[in-house]
């Protein structure tokens, strides 16, 4: 039987996570991150999972203010769970535009080290302008260059994990030899855009290369990841969806001389539980309203329109005024406003006619369109889906994001973890230490013994 | 009780001479281990020591400033320290953790982020040891041709703790409201760009991390110019029951390794006495866990007995520790 991979996602600075929930709790105190990765481990999940985000989200000129903004830096959290956990894997999203990557191989490596091979990196690239200006580097990379940096830092990070033979730390005080030989760690990378050179400082380290995760869903992106990558982030947790990406994504493997296997298919997705499948669509119908509130609503709606639209009621129409065609104005950060530039005009064309042949307000509209709930049912309807997803392979598994925090995965840990237990598809002890071996991975390299 | 006398432990390796991973009290294949370090924090803390400092580069060790030397007989290797530091936060409660990290070669928005999370894990025991990296060879490893020297290098690092220093402020204390009724989760108002253009960095904030408990973490630096809080004078120590034993140690390691460095060689007593004088010192033991246990065995009981220092950590932060305030926010109102 297919086993499920499963991963805990900390809840993220948009509106799929409910702060104004009751039960909701710190986004940057260490107990919270502590408590989602400990419940993940109970329940014997994969890895543990942070996003990334450089700059905070703007809109209309000011700092969005509407969902949770503000969060702790990736790598300082990872390591400081490293020391509360035993097993489970521990990923960071990092973009290649803004790390350098000297830094960046030793702080995986460093974690890799310290977790005893629980990391991973999902590699992502940037384009927004407004994180550039956080950083000496500054601006931004066209589409193109994007590719090179993301291939160039993989690469060089690559060489630099390599550069360590396994036998290179001898620390035999009895003759005094520390070293195997005086080059260890050498390394030299010249590219377009990484041109470095020297010596690493660390040991081949437990994984020899930590897991890489590519989150990316262009035809560069899907290349990109059949060659490099150990895992996909991907968007696609629909039956019908999930299956065309896998077959796409798993065919492009052979000409890279990888097996099926090598690659893992991992989507994002929400889930809603309740006792009943009645009572759990109840409560989505009442997350979703609470994760598009009116002033919610009302961002969304200009980020297509690409201008203020404050004199308009988010109980009420749709506006009349036409959305301003072209790259977003109003929030240039954003990956939702851009992605309707140049069909501006033809969406909100269809939200007109869609809100009015349903007699829908903005809100209402909004909360349709918005919604990102992937799973919603009891515990056996979630399990009995989430098992049939991998089996049919749409997926090798899930990354979970719950919408409470921290405590947003403990229903899931307790009730759906065990079904899928008693289904045979998912482990009820850790078989390994890393999280390679989780995963059914090898290590490209020797590592040290 | 006042405690005028502060103490800080740097850590390195098996200690600061170059010949200390040969001694039989030493796991020399642990140096890169969280269990190694994690130990000796632990004993740092059981002497309630002020902070310990995490020593590190972006390059291995070398003996010489301009170059690998290529030596296979002294410890080569190095973990992230700011990684490190965060892994040590929740095994330890009461002494600050102050990793080195460069600003040579780092950006000011990850370091200021980092450190800010350092101190919300470790209920505000952060500090940051700032040094700037002369070495041009450690600059090939971030890919950097051209580095300036002497001054303008202090002034370079300067200019990236004011950096860091502005983006903690960039959030006002008690930015998170949480307004569920007018739907707002931050006070917009509180959250502040800080429109920093100087000769090497230019940040536009906020930062992504509300500002840490400390207001801001305790920087430290080994030499004037970057800015510091506070600047350290360091002391390399041979601790032994006598002044002949001591000197017969560091006899018996230099003569494995030369160490070219101004030392102290003594007794606990004759230590006490040197840093009472100091009043604020980092002392960097020759030999780990040899004169770390020294220290905290011996050196800060002959100090209590004098009634010059703490039998238990006071509670508060790190920089009220050193008699610093939390610092008021240049952005506030």
């Amino acid at each position: 039987m297919r086993q499920i991979h499963l991963a805990a996602h900390f809840p993220g600075v948009n509106n799929t996570t409910v702060w104004s929930d009751p039960a909701s709790g710190s986004h940057i105190e260490l107990e919270s991150f502590v408590h989602l990765a400990q419940t993940a481990e109970r329940a014997k999940f994969d890895f543990f999972f942070l996003a990334e985000g450089l700059s905070l989200r703007e809109h209309a000129n000011r700092v969005h203010d509407l969902d949770v903004v503000g969060r702790p830096e990736s790598f300082t959290i990872l390591a400081a769970l490293a020391a509360v956990t035993e097993r489970i894997g521990l990923a960071a999203t990092l973009t290649a535009t803004y790390h350098e990557p000297y830094e960046l191989a030793r702080a995986l490596a460093t974690l890799d080290h310290l977790s005893g091979g629980r990391a991973a990196w999902n590699l992502v690239t940037s384009t927004d302008a407004l994180t550039g200006r956080n950083f000496s580097r500054g601006g931004y990379l066209d589409y193109d260059d994007r590719y090179v940096r993301g291939r160039e830092l993989l690469e060089s990070a690559t060489q630099l994990w390599h550069s360590w033979e396994p036998d290179d730390l001898v620390a035999d005080a009895a003759t005094g030899t520390f070293l195997a030989r005086p080059d260890a760690g050498a390394f030299r990378y010249a590219g377009r855009q990484v041109d470095i050179e020297g010596r690493f400082t660390l040991p081949r380290s437990p994984q020899g290369r930590p897991v890489v995760i590519q989150a990316g869903d262009s035809d560069a992106g899907r290349e990109f990841a059949a060659e490099h990558a150990d895992g996909i982030f991907t968007r696609h947790g629909s039956m019908a969806a999930g299956q065309a990406f896998y077959a796409d994504v798993k065919g492009r493997l052979a000409r890279y001389g990888r097996s099926p296997d090598e690659l893992l298919i991992l989507p994002g997705v929400t889930f809603v539980l309740g006792d009943t499948d009645a009572e759990a669509a109840e409560r989505a119908e009442h997350v979703r309203r609470e994760q598009v509130s009116g002033p919610t609503a009302m961002v969304f709606l200009e980020q297509l329109w690409n201008r203020e639209l404050a004199e308009y009621d988010p109980d009420g129409p749709l506006p009349d005024v036409d959305p301003i065609e072209g790259e977003s104005i109003i929030a240039p950060g954003s990956i939702p406003a851009r992605s309707y530039t140049g069909r501006r005009q033809a969406v909100a064309d269809e939200w007109r006619a869609e809100a009015e042949a349903d007699g829908l307000s903005i809100r209402e509209l909004m909360v349709r369109k918005a919604a990102r709930q992937t799973f919603v049912g009891s515990p056996e309807t979630i399990a009995a889906q989430l098992h049939e997803h991998v089996q049919e392979r749409a997926c090798d598994g899930f990354i979970l994001v719950p919408h409470i925090t921290p405590g947003g995965m403990d229903d899931f840990a307790d009730r759906v973890v065990p079904l899928l237990q008693e289904r045979g598809s998912f482990r009820t002890e850790y078989d390994g230490t890393t999280l390679r071996e989780h995963l059914g991975l090898a290590s490209p390299w020797p590592v040290a013994g | 009780m006042p405690n005028d006398l502060h103490i800080a432990l740097g850590l390195t390796g098996a200690g600061w001479h170059p010949a200390a991973w040969r001694e039989p009290d030493v796991r020399p294949r642990e140096l890169l281990t969280a269990r190694w370090w994690l130990e000796h924090v632990r004993a740092a803390q059981a002497g309630f020591l002020d902070l310990v400092t995490l020593d590190d580069a972006l390059a291995l060790q070398s003996s010489d400033p301009d170059r690998p030397d290529d030596r296979v007989d002294a410890v080569r290797g190095r973990l992230d320290a700011m990684l490190l530091a965060a892994f040590l936060a929740p095994l330890t409660a009461g002494i600050g953790i102050a990793p080195v990290v460069t600003t040579t070669h780092t950006e000011p928005f990850h370091v200021s982020t980092q450190l800010a999370t350092l101190d919300f894990a470790s209920r505000g025991r952060a500090g940051w040891l700032a040094t700037a990296s002369p070495s041009r060879w450690e600059a090939l490893h971030a890919g950097r041709r051209e580095l300036p020297s002497g001054e303008a290098l202090l002034a370079e690092g300067a200019e990236h703790v004011e950096v860091v220093r502005r983006l903690w402020d960039s959030w006002e204390d008690g930015a998170e409201i949480r307004d569920a009724d007018r739907h707002r989760f931050v006070d917009r108002s509180k959250l502040h760009h800080i429109h920093f253009e100087g000769r090497r960095f230019g940040v536009r904030g906020p930062s992504i991390t509300p500002r840490p408990p400390q207001g801001q973490p305790l920087i430290l630096a080994t030499q004037e110019g970057l800015g510091a809080d506070l600047v350290l004078r360091d002391l390399v120590v041979f601790i032994d029951r006598s002044d002949a034993e001591a000197a017969e140690r560091r006899a018996r390691l230099d003569a494995w390794h030369p160490f070219d460095a101004r030392v102290f060689t003594g007794t606990p007593s004759a230590l006490a006495d040197r840093v009472a004088e100091l009043g604020t010192v980092r002392l960097l033991p020759a030999a780990i866990p040899h004169d770390l246990r020294a220290i905290t065995r011996e050196l800060v009981p002959e100090l209590q007995r004098r009634g010059l220092f703490r039998r238990a950590y006071e509670p508060g932060t790190l920089r009220e520790r050193f008699g610093l305030d939390r610092p008021a926010n240049r952005f506030a109102a």
